[in-house]
């Protein structure tokens, strides 16, 4: 499938467009984090009837910004017993790991920045690599505390993976492709073209809808484990572990890891939005239908998945580890390949 | 000019560089006063005791070798994944079969009880009940 870019068009194919490519996401993810932060303090404080930040600006809407100026003076801690290289390469192995799964969201119908025919591959590949830079910061900080972190992430990444991955197997069987551009293009339409509601086709779909319904849900829960968002948040439970496997970690350091959270945040919450809910597709067939308009629907779905994170995160509370790993096992995995085998037996009778 | 896996590098090199960016502007303010104690082990004002890199039961070394067969199922799934209309029944029972084999894997560390977090406490025979007449019931 051709990328259409629409930076290639009114560039040309050269240094400028390029720059252009690879350096809007990273505009998009730095204002993103500013504003995630912002509704996670105030979606927090609302759900538990505060007012949240008020003196930073008008309503607080400042707030994020004087954290990040606080952050950048403070002063950076290296213990004394850490293993100083893998320790100072944790937080670059996180962030790239989290900026790289960027190059295959499909912001638009005309903005894709890599339009590799193995996009969702790709992302659930990179997905793996910040719980790499969790592991590597935890054991190289040479804290009993960032230790245990480290190795719970490692069991919930191993317990998650394999349903978040029939997930998205799944979506691959009922659209026949990887390229991410191209799973979008077959859900335009009405909102019931979406994978949730079994993608596009005539009405004997509709026993395909719980499945694809389902493997919406597994794909969101397994993603929130992945992220490390709550209530799969152990690696780093503050009334257990201190901080988890950032408890040694100190100014513009820590602030890289939670940035690298939040940047996570978002791309499992735009690979939701483009596998199952039509990504930068209008719901209502032509109804706003655009280049431009693509990327508000798209940032609307996306920006709804993290509010959604958010608000889970203020409403249930952590589980305990060996109920992470009987929810992971013995219900999320189960289920997730009795819905594979059921949508492949559907794309074979179409 | 660039391909779309070049893009990609640049992804991570750009990812690379800001860290490193923003971690050199942020040395430039902030202040460096290191001394032994601030530099030592964060453990809630505590001395630490004893050093955090020993062996320690991870637990999860059944599930992590159960992991890695699905990881390598899913790698072979999704080449299928894209062509098995194309290949017919045949292809799609073949494919059935193989996953089905796995589940009955998984069935087995199910049913051995590998899966639990809890497992059973080994019994350690003590001096006692080796000795002949004072065996406990």
């Amino acid at each position: 499938m051709e990328n259409v870019n629409f930076l290639y068009e009114l560039f040309g194919k050269n240094i400028i467009s390029v720059t252009l490519i690879v350096s809007l996401p990273l505009v998009f993810v730095l204002i993103y984090a500013l504003i995630a932060i912002l509704a996670e303090l105030k979606v927090s404080a609302w759900i538990q009837e505060r007012l949240g930040p008020m003196r930073t600006g008008p309503w607080g809407i400042l707030q994020p910004i004087a954290e990040v100026v606080k952050l950048i003076q403070k002063e950076d801690i290296t213990p004394d017993k850490s293993s100083k290289l893998l320790y100072n390469l944790a937080p670059f192995v996180i962030f790239t790991g989290a900026y790289a799964a960027f190059a295959v969201i499909p912001f638009s119908e005309y903005f894709v920045p890599s339009g590799i025919n193995l996009g969702l591959f790709y992302v659930f590949a990179i997905g793996s690599i910040s719980a790499l830079g969790i592991v590597m910061g935890g054991w190289a900080s040479n804290n009993k505390y960032s230790l245990m972190g480290a190795m719970r992430s490692v069991s919930q990444l191993i317990s998650y993976e394999i349903p978040a991955a029939m997930a998205i197997l799944s979506v691959v069987v009922l659209a026949s492709s990887m390229n991410m551009q191209e799973i979008n293009h077959q859900q335009t339409g009405w909102f019931w073209n979406w994978n949730l509601f079994g993608g596009p086709g005539s009405w004997t779909k509709i026993w395909i809808i719980p499945f694809t319904v389902l493997l919406t849900f597994i794909y969101f829960i397994s993603s929130l484990a992945e992220t490390n968002r709550v209530p799969f948040d152990i690696p780093e439970g503050e009334s257990e572990l201190v901080a988890g496997f950032h408890t040694e970690y100190s100014g513009m350091k820590f602030a890289m890891f939670f940035f690298a959270e939040y940047a996570n945040m978002f791309v499992v919450a735009a690979i939701l939005t483009t596998i199952f809910l039509g990504g930068w597709n209008s719901p209502f067939d032509t109804f706003l239908q655009g280049p431009i308009w693509g990327s508000f629907w798209f940032v609307l779905k996306a920006f709804s998945v993290v509010l959604v994170q958010i608000w889970i995160r203020w409403t249930l509370p952590r589980y305990r580890v060996d109920q992470l790993m009987y929810v992971g096992w013995k219900v999320l995995l189960p289920l997730s390949f009795v819905s594979f085998l059921a949508i492949s037996f559907y794309v074979m009778l179409k | 000019m660039v391909t779309e896996f070049g893009i990609i590098l640049l992804y991570f090199i750009l990812g690379f560089l800001f860290v490193g960016i923003a971690l050199v502007m942020a040395a430039l303010i902030r202040p460096s006063h290191p001394n032994p104690i601030k530099n030592s082990t964060y453990e809630c004002g505590e001395i630490p005791i004893g050093e955090p890199w020993i062996r320690f039961n991870v637990r999860f070394y059944v599930i992590a070798l159960v992991f890695l067969l699905f990881d390598v199922e899913v790698v072979f799934l999704l080449p299928w994944a894209i062509v098995f209309k194309q290949l017919g029944w045949f292809a799609f029972i073949e494919m059935i079969i193989f996953v089905v084999i796995l589940l009955v894997g998984l069935a087995y560390v199910w049913g051995k009880g590998d899966l639990d977090w809890e497992k059973p406490k080994p019994y350690i025979a003590k001096l006692e009940d080796l000795v002949l007449g004072k065996k406990k019931q």
